[in-house]
């Protein structure tokens, strides 16, 4: 039975963590189709952020929610500014284009970090259920995944800025039509992309540790994520992230971590065969 | 002159110059240039393998390094039980096209396509990585042939001709292969897309549902195109370890899949030589990069030691500055001078008769 | 026109390379090349760049003290970026343009075994220096690193005395974890304890938590990790925000040879137990001198000197002396030189080639993690590679070439 609980919070924090680094990449890709290739370098940038911060002796929860996604929120907009934006309706030469980005940010971050970089190590202690222990802080990514999930929902459903991006993201000429700067509004979209992306790669330093080459092991199953859930943002990221998390830790705890990963890659190829348009192309159509 | 004629001598120029390659780079150049050349033209028929599939089909596949991979192992583990080289050559084509040919059913006739496709193809190369990744133990082996998980295969003997296991194929005979391989898949391809198939091919990537309405199944051609590819990069992959003599589960990995991708966008995409071209000169990117690695503890010799630092900066920039890749771009600039120059300017622009997207 | 550039090519490449890697003015003669093939990016770079500065020392060292045999030594370092297809073609451009005596070089054994078969076709002499999980006989290789043999031998009575008899093993998805786990279990069965599983993770796993949970119902004594690379760290750091550090503890052969230690922090590591050849923190003379030196050329703030980085400098000290012993840089008296037994005194202690093996026989430590440093407990004076023996004899059978799978 402890067993049992143990793991239904194990498969919680797997469906929030998988949520997490996917919907800055949701965000990006649902309202620009942008592939972004350098997704898991912002995730990287995000630790790196929070590490330093806390090294100058910034407070460890300023600089994990607040330090790492304002950094990593500028350094998108800089991006978008200086690369992304030449490149809008060309998906492909978006992928090249940030594929030679991750590069350039891997490299840069050796460049000034070196290969060893002092990590943070998570907060909060442990608790006890029955006999088994588990760490808390894996309840507190649950509870940013559950607060960054509803931020989004609330933006997207009831603020002006929230409009305009749905607007834009449905029709970008009628939205210009209508008085909207779709540059501007692919700027600030870009850069909140990144921003949640940064927090959720600050939130996750101190679970899975930070290198330069810590994003391989992110960007496909983020992407496999976005494309699965589909169009829509919120539900779409949510949906996906509680199928393939849930099947990749149960199957994890069963056999081992491999299977865990085939299952998940697999539970995806047969989902997008099933509905091409990903989850929310058939469900939650009106969803956000 | 009219454009056919002009067609013919692009081509005949492409065989002059590709064939002279061929013959005087053993005599010329040494041994470890041969080498690292027989490499590139490996990876050569692989870029062209994504060249037809996605720049002439338009299928946005993410994973021929499924392909690619599925024939390495298949020759290395079907050479380690037969000894002989004939059948597992046979074998690596036959098995990716198979594979290529079950997992382009499973896609097309789902109707599905753009970037899903890639997405799907891309899961299928990163579970082949999983799975034999994790085939380290002695439990897992096909004959006598052990799997080897994130170690790979090494030692794979080397090709024969046909028939006589003794007679191994060496370094130069290496190159010449590698080198005609990539001479013959280029002018059948070219043959390809000069017939009727290529030509529905290219009308299908143009607008799916026109082809459809004028009684063409896309499903069908799509399928067939997909075939083809999977077989190439199979070939390929077989070539590849040979090369080497061995191979390793990151053959089927993201950067490797993302790398074909890269050639064939900076090459340029429709047209043949663009990736030949791309995959080249990325190939030679990366080696030229990582050779002679200053020792210094300066700012700027950590630079220069940063492979992927550089690397990065130079793709982004070919993005913004190059948009259409290399050989289309030198195509326009050809077409360019012909106002200027006249006719020597027309030779190059239809150099690549497809070029236009 | 083509052998014009590529000879101007060269002699620019070797003019810069030659500027950086020494200033004092060239012999007459040419100099001695001399390669290392490390990654230096990618995922594996953090063993990598420990063992390029060991490497550009040593060299540099040798080259202050005149030379061998009257002549500079070059060095040329590769970058493969993690990537098994230009570690092949690295090999063949020392081995063919730059025609060097000796390949330092391979981390994994993954690239070992790539590399090894172009260097035996060139017939260029190759030195493996990472510790591994032991079998490779190749008259034409030496490998200067620990095998399971001289640590996992020690460690495990030592760590069991400590803790108790039930020891769960965590490792690597690949021929090093799974060889050494085998060699972890066979000397727990042989010292009266037990081990109730063996789990193994490929190398880009970072999600450890349903490991952790199967561990607590296990209730091992302590738990052997033989995790490597960066993505693994993160179980350690699960593990300890799990609160498990206190209750089990953890012996390893792989942790801190990627600066485990200095990454994580005291809460998450202290009280492991590890056991290699050497320590930065070695108390004997040649050792003081060499971290001198070492800190004088890289910096005060060089985090570790890592076991891999000494095997390297040792590699090359090792063939830098049967170089002189032999009084040529010709391959084959390169080898029978290494063969009578070259001895060095090395920052470690004393290494010598074991001739029938072409591993080595040195000294190892049992250290405890305290405090971001290794705190030594204990010393075991030259060990012989004994599991590479009970296979290999390349005095009996030169021609021998392959990497045995030694029966556990």
């Amino acid at each position: 039975m402890d067993l049992v609980a143990l793991l239904a919070i194990q498969v919680l924090y797997a469906v929030a963590s998988l949520a997490l680094i996917s919907v800055g990449l949701a965000i990006i890709f649902g309202m620009m189709r942008v592939i972004n290739l350098a997704h898991g370098e912002f995730l990287m940038l995000g630790g790196y952020a929070a590490i330093v911060a806390t090294s100058h002796g910034v407070n460890l929860w300023i600089a994990m929610l607040v330090v790492a996604p304002i950094v990593v929120g500028l350094i998108g907009v800089v991006v978008e500014r200086a690369i992304i934006r030449f490149l809008y309706g060309r998906m492909i030469d978006t992928m090249l284009a940030t594929w030679g980005l991750s590069l350039f940010l891997v490299g840069l971050t050796t460049a000034i970090f070196g290969n060893t970089t002092v990590g943070i190590s998570a907060p909060l202690g442990s608790f006890e259920i029955g006999t088994y222990r588990t760490s808390t802080y894996t309840l507190f990514v649950i509870a940013v995944a559950i607060v960054v999930l509803a931020a989004i929902f609330a933006t997207l459903r009831w603020t002006r800025l929230g409009l305009i991006a749905r607007g834009t993201m449905q029709n970008a000429d009628m939205a210009a039509a209508l008085g909207v700067n779709p540059p501007r509004v692919y700027a600030v979209t870009f850069g909140i992309g990144a921003a949640l992306t940064g927090l959720a790669g600050a939130v996750l330093a101190p679970v899975s540790g930070v290198f330069p080459t810590i994003g391989v092991a992110y960007v496909a199953k983020s992407f496999i994520t976005v494309i699965g859930g589909g169009a829509a943002i919120l539900s779409g990221t949510v949906s996906a992230s509680a199928l393939f998390g849930a099947i990749n830790q149960i199957a994890t705890f069963v056999t081992t971590p491999v299977f865990g990963e085939v299952a998940l890659l697999a539970a995806a190829i047969v989902l997008i065969r099933l509905l091409p348009q990903g989850i929310t192309g058939r469900f939650f159509r009106r969803g956000l | 002159m009219n454009q056919r004629w002009l067609n013919i001598l692009g081509l005949a120029l492409v065989a002059v110059i590709g064939i002279a390659f061929m013959i005087l780079t053993p005599r010329f150049a040494e041994l470890d240039t041969v080498l690292e050349l027989t490499v590139y033209m490996v990876m050569a028929v692989l870029a062209l393998s994504l060249a037809l599939i996605w720049g002439y089909g338009g299928i946005l596949c993410f994973g021929q390094s499924a392909f690619f991979g599925l024939g390495a192992y298949a020759y290395a583990i079907a050479m380690f039980n037969i000894g002989e080289s004939t059948v597992p050559v046979l074998l690596a084509i036959i098995l990716p096209a198979a594979f290529a040919a079950l997992l382009g059913y499973f896609m097309f006739y789902g109707r599905i396509s753009d970037v899903y496709l890639g997405v799907i193809t891309l899961t299928v190369t990163l579970i082949l990585f999983n799975a034999i990744n994790s085939t380290a133990g002695p439990e897992f082996h096909i004959g006598t042939a052990r799997l080897g998980g994130f170690n790979g295969i090494p030692g794979i003997p080397p090709l024969n001709w046909p028939g006589d296991r003794t007679a191994a194929v060496d370094l130069e005979g290496m190159f010449y292969l590698a080198a005609g391989s990539v001479l013959v898949t280029y002018f059948g391809l070219r043959l390809l897309l000069a017939s009727r198939f290529g030509r529905i091919i290219v009308g299908i990537r143009e607008n799916e549902r026109r082809a459809e309405l004028l009684g063409y199944d896309p499903r069908a051609y799509k399928l067939a195109t997909f075939t083809i590819g999977g077989a190439l990069a199979g070939f390929a992959g077989c070539l590849f370890a040979n090369w080497g003599s061995f191979v390793s589960p990151t053959i089927f990995g993201l950067s490797q899949s993302a790398q074909i991708i890269i050639w064939v966008i900076v090459g340029g995409r429709g047209t043949l030589i663009g990736p030949i071209v791309g995959c080249i000169g990325i190939q030679w990117l990366s080696t030229a990069l990582g050779a002679n690695q200053p020792t210094g503890t300066d700012w700027w010799a950590k630079i220069f030691a940063n492979a992927p630092l550089i690397l990065g900066v130079i793709l982004i920039a070919f993005v913004l500055l190059v948009p259409k890749g290399l050989v289309p771009t030198l195509g326009d600039l050809g077409g360019w001078l012909l106002g200027l120059r006249g006719r020597r300017g027309a030779e190059r622009e239809r150099f690549e008769p497809e070029a236009a997207e | 026109m083509m052998m014009n550039r590529r000879k101007f090519l060269q002699s620019t490449a070797a003019g810069a390379a030659a500027g950086l890697v020494s200033s004092s003015a060239f012999a007459a003669e040419e100099p001695i090349n001399v390669a290392g093939i490390h990654d230096l990016s990618g995922g594996l770079d953090i063993y990598g760049k420990p063992m390029v500065d060991a490497l550009t020392l040593a060299v540099e060292e040798a080259n202050a003290a005149g030379g061998l045999l009257g002549r500079q030594i070059k060095l040329i370092n590769y970058d493969p970026q993690s990537n098994m297809q230009l570690y092949t073609q690295f090999a063949q451009q020392a081995a063919l343009k730059d025609k060097v005596a000796v390949v330092h070089g391979g981390i994994t054994s993954a690239s070992r075994e790539v590399i090894r078969p172009v260097l035996d076709k060139f017939k260029t002499l190759y030195f493996y220096n990472t510790q591994y999980e032991g079998g490779v006989c190749d008259r034409d290789q030496f490998d200067t690193g620990v095998t399971p043999a001289q640590t996992v031998e020690k460690l495990v009575p030592y760590a069991m005395k400590k803790w108790g008899k039930k020891v769960y093993v965590i490792a690597a998805d690949y021929n090093y974890g799974q060889i050494t786990s085998q060699w972890v279990k066979k000397y727990v069965l042989e010292n009266g304890g037990e081990v109730p599983s063996i789990d193994f993770f490929p190398l880009d796993v970072t999600n450890f938590g349903p490991t952790i949970s199967k561990i607590q119902a296990a209730k091992p004594d302590f738990v052997w990790s033989a995790l490597v690379g960066g993505a693994h760290i993160s179980f350690y750091r699960q593990w300890a925000a799990a609160g498990m550090r206190k209750s089990i503890p953890m012996a390893s052969t792989t942790f801190a040879v990627g600066n485990e230690h200095i990454v994580l922090s005291p809460e998450e590591c202290d009280g492991m137990l590890v056991c290699y050849n050497y320590f930065q923190d070695l108390k004997n003379p040649v050792n003081e001198t060499f971290v001198k030196s070492f800190h004088k050329r890289f910096g005060e703030d060089y985090p570790n000197i890592t076991e891999l980085a000494m095997g390297t400098y040792q590699g090359f000290r090792l063939w830098a002396e049967a170089v002189k012993k032999a009084g040529s840089v010709d391959r084959l008296k390169v080898i029978e030189a290494l063969e009578t037994g070259i001895s060095i005194d090395a920052p470690s202690g004393k290494v010598t080639i074991d001739p029938p093996t072409h591993h080595c026989v040195l000294d190892v430590h049992i250290a405890e993690v305290a405090d971001k440093k290794l705190k030594v407990l204990e010393d075991f004076a030259q060990q012989k590679p004994a599991d590479t023996a009970a296979v290999c004899n390349l005095i009996k059978n030169p021609n021998d070439n392959q990497q045995y799978v030694i029966k556990i």
